[in-house]
């Protein structure tokens, strides 16, 4: 309803843009822009055009400069055998890559989904006024702080089969039958390397959560109160769209991680195939095989892969950065 | 803190004033098992008391995968912080062009080493890395559990599943509720090609892939042997033993819970320590052989070796660390405290060697006799082949699909793998 009364300021706004101050204004801002545009570029522009440019050749780790092009080579290559039969080759029809993306997509999903709920109840509790809420809110960012390697091996020693913790636990107080090999089994791999990451980025997610939460004016509970909201009515009409943008960011901040998780599942199972991703393959081919040109061809598919994502659940999502989609 | 910058500080000038003159500043990089580090870094204190060098340990994770990429990366990236590289005895072949020839700088020493060990390190005529040790796994079993049972030592796999199962059965009777039969390196990784090498080959399989380059992992045999190791997972091993490095295993050994233990000769010192549940109560045997036809107790070649980067500022220091390193004295110390196999052939019949691992002395026939990975018929391709391997076995062992039908697709992969020629 505001729109159309606001929409003929607007324009009368814009050619005062071109002021003397403001144009001062936007060169000033230009240049304090160029050195981290340069730091970027030198960082992560470089490298990717690297790795694109690598993945169109054979390179290997031994000769990277005596590379050849070879087109799509890596991507995808077929021959017609002499009985007309048709082999498709590379990596777009490598059951092993295909596996890793549906692995990597099912571990980013599941994951981000636990944590963004866990995340929210978190916040909530330490949204609340109780005594000693400053402790309890920097106690519960350890995980987070703890170095993910470092707390992947104390995992890995508190999931172990024989000596591990939580088979003791377990068994103790009845809930297991018998000692799980948490790690190794198939089953139960995926599981594991789930609770790990849930445990470790669910600080996170509350952090940023709970940032939201503190922007919600008090005054709308109040009023809510005063006209007999139930509280899980006031959470769902007036808190969750409140911190909806912050939410979305931490989320989508979560999505992009988990979408190239390497150090957690290196340490945890590095090669069971129940848990292998674009970036612990991507890297297998690099460095331990001979294929850094397609070891090239997955991490370029991977920044497809999560580009693709990003831009999907921006469009779907309505997600806006700049704080304003109340 | 102040004063280690201060040292370290003074240091720093010192070998810049100095340091064109003599002692060099060299760094070692090496992934170890058990006390593997602090054994290195006192042969190191010695080097440094005798040549006014420093060294630096940089420590890595003792899986040899590990290592291996990040040293790959490393070199091909032409690193000169490390100038001296612990190295697997499979690594030859795929590293050899960035390592220096050692051949001219060691000629009064390779006579003293076996000369097979010395060909294994040696690509088109350049000796790429010294010997540090070598290694040939043994089957180490409980003296004491088999005397109260009154069993021999198993011979064969199927009388070591007959009589770990027994044991097993029986400790747990008895109230030993943790007590396992058997316990291998079972995780998906070098390890595990290693110990289904030994299972395919005392099973007269083949060695996956033979000296000429022909493939020959797809043969009943072969796929039988792999058959009866996936029946020891749930049985006779824990199922955690899927997931088990030579660490994780020599854990449940060392803490008393297994009856057998497959593992390198590195476990012996330790598991005679005093920290250690097994202490004075088990002893090393050949690993058992199979029943097919060609069946033979077979052990897996292993063995580290010090090279020299080709990219190091000061290669005469590090070739004189590399030497030190290989030499009968530091080889000594290894196999007295570390139980890890010489490479030098006199060392086998040295007096306090065999005081403190009387076991070394049947053991030179053991892994000259060994099974060798097949590194050298393929070349570059070998992480991908083991990679495979270990794939196909790691799949068998945890239900996923039978030998034979692993075994058969393995070949498809590796022939696509070998395309004309390795």
């Amino acid at each position: 309803m505001t729109t159309e009364t606001l929409a003929p300021p607007i324009t009368v706004t814009a050619p005062k843009i071109k002021s003397e101050l403001m144009q001062q204004r936007v060169r000033a801002a230009r240049w304090f822009l160029v050195p981290m545009l340069l730091a970027l570029a030198v960082v992560a522009g470089w490298p990717l055009l690297r790795s694109i440019y690598f993945s169109f050749t054979d390179a290997s780790l031994n000769d990277l400069y005596g590379a050849e092009w070879v087109g799509f080579g890596n991507y995808l290559r077929w021959q017609t055998l002499d009985s007309g039969v048709v082999r498709y080759r590379g990596l777009l029809a490598d059951p092993a890559w295909w596996n890793a993306v549906w692995n990597t997509l099912r571990f980013a999903f599941v994951s981000v989904s636990f944590e963004a709920v866990l995340g929210m109840i978190v916040a909530l509790v330490l949204n609340a006024e109780f005594k000693g809420r400053g402790i309890v809110r920097a106690a519960i960012l350890i995980p987070w702080a703890i170095p993910t390697i470092v707390s992947a091996k104390m995992w890995s020693w508190m999931l172990n089969d024989q000596f591990g913790i939580i088979n003791d636990l377990g068994m103790k107080l009845g809930l297991l039958s018998q000692k799980v090999a948490w790690t190794a089994t198939p089953e139960t791999a995926m599981t594991a390397v789930l609770i790990v990451d849930i445990w470790k980025t669910t600080p996170f997610m509350a952090l940023l959560i709970l940032a939201g939460l503190q922007m919600v004016p008090k005054d709308i509970y109040e009023a809510a109160e005063l006209d007999g909201v139930h509280p899980v009515k006031q959470f769902f009409r007036i808190t969750l769209p409140l911190v909806r943008p912050a939410l979305m960011v931490a989320i989508i901040f979560r999505l992009l991680d988990a979408l190239r998780i390497f150090d957690l599942i290196y340490v945890l199972t590095p090669n069971s195939v129940a848990t292998k991703t674009m970036s612990v393959l991507a890297r297998e081919n690099l460095f331990d095989f001979d294929n850094f040109a397609y070891g090239s061809a997955m991490s370029t598919m991977l920044f497809l892969i999560i580009a693709l994502m990003t831009i999907l659940y921006i469009w779907l999502g309505k997600v806006r950065f700049d704080g304003g989609d109340r | 803190m102040k004063i280690n910058k201060l040292l370290v500080g003074l240091l720093t000038s010192v070998t810049l004033v100095v340091g064109s003159a003599q002692a060099a500043e060299l760094s070692i990089v090496s992934g170890d098992t058990g006390n593997g580090l602090a054994f290195l870094r006192s042969q190191l204190d010695k080097f440094e008391a005798d040549t006014g060098h420093t060294v630096t340990v940089v420590p890595m994770p003792s899986s040899t995968s590990d290592q291996f990429g990040q040293y790959r990366l490393w070199l091909a990236a032409g690193n000169t912080d490390i100038d001296v590289y612990q190295t697997d005895v499979i690594w030859a072949p795929q590293l050899a062009d960035q390592f220096l020839d050692l051949t001219e700088a060691a000629k009064d020493v390779v006579g003293d080493h076996f000369p097979s060990i010395i060909e294994s390190q040696t690509v088109d005529g350049k000796l790429v890395a010294l010997p540090a040790f070598t290694d040939a796994p043994a089957l180490f079993y409980r003296t004491d559990l088999l005397e109260k049972y009154s069993k021999p030592v198993p011979t064969t796999w199927a009388e070591m599943e007959a009589t770990a199962k027994e044991i097993m059965d029986a400790e747990r009777a008895a109230g030993n509720s943790e007590m396992w039969g058997f316990v291998f390196q079972g995780n998906a990784y070098e390890g595990l090609t290693c110990d289904a090498l030994e299972w395919v080959m005392s099973n007269g399989g083949g060695q996956i892939i033979e000296a000429d380059g022909t493939i020959s992992i797809n043969n009943e045999q072969a796929a039988a042997a792999i058959d009866r190791a996936a029946g020891w997972i749930g049985t006779i091993s824990p199922e955690g033993n899927l997931a088990y490095q030579e660490e994780e295993s020599r854990g449940v050994w060392q803490l008393g819970n297994a009856v057998f233990h497959r593992n390198w000769p590195y476990a012996y010192a330790l598991g005679n320590g005093d920290d250690s549940a097994v202490k004075g109560k088990f002893d090393v045997a050949p690993l058992p052989a199979g029943d097919g036809e060609g069946a033979r107790s077979a052990a897996t070649l292993g063995g580290w070796n010090v090279a020299v980067s080709k990219y190091t500022p000061d290669p005469e220091a590090a070739i004189e660390l590399a030497l030190f390193l290989s030499s009968t004295e530091v080889q000594k110390e290894r196999a007295i405290n570390q139980s890890n196999l010489p490479t030098i052939e006199s060392l086998y019949d040295d007096a306090d060697v065999l005081a403190a691992s009387p076991f070394m002395a049947n053991w030179k026939e053991i892994f000259q006799n060994a099974v060798p990975r097949p590194s050298a018929p393929t070349k570059v391709k070998y992480n991908e082949v083991s990679s495979m391997f270990w794939s196909a076995v790691h799949n068998t062992l945890s239900g996923n699909g039978t030998a034979a039908e692993n075994l058969e697709l393995l070949e498809a992969d590796l022939a696509d793998l070998k395309g004309d020629a390795w």
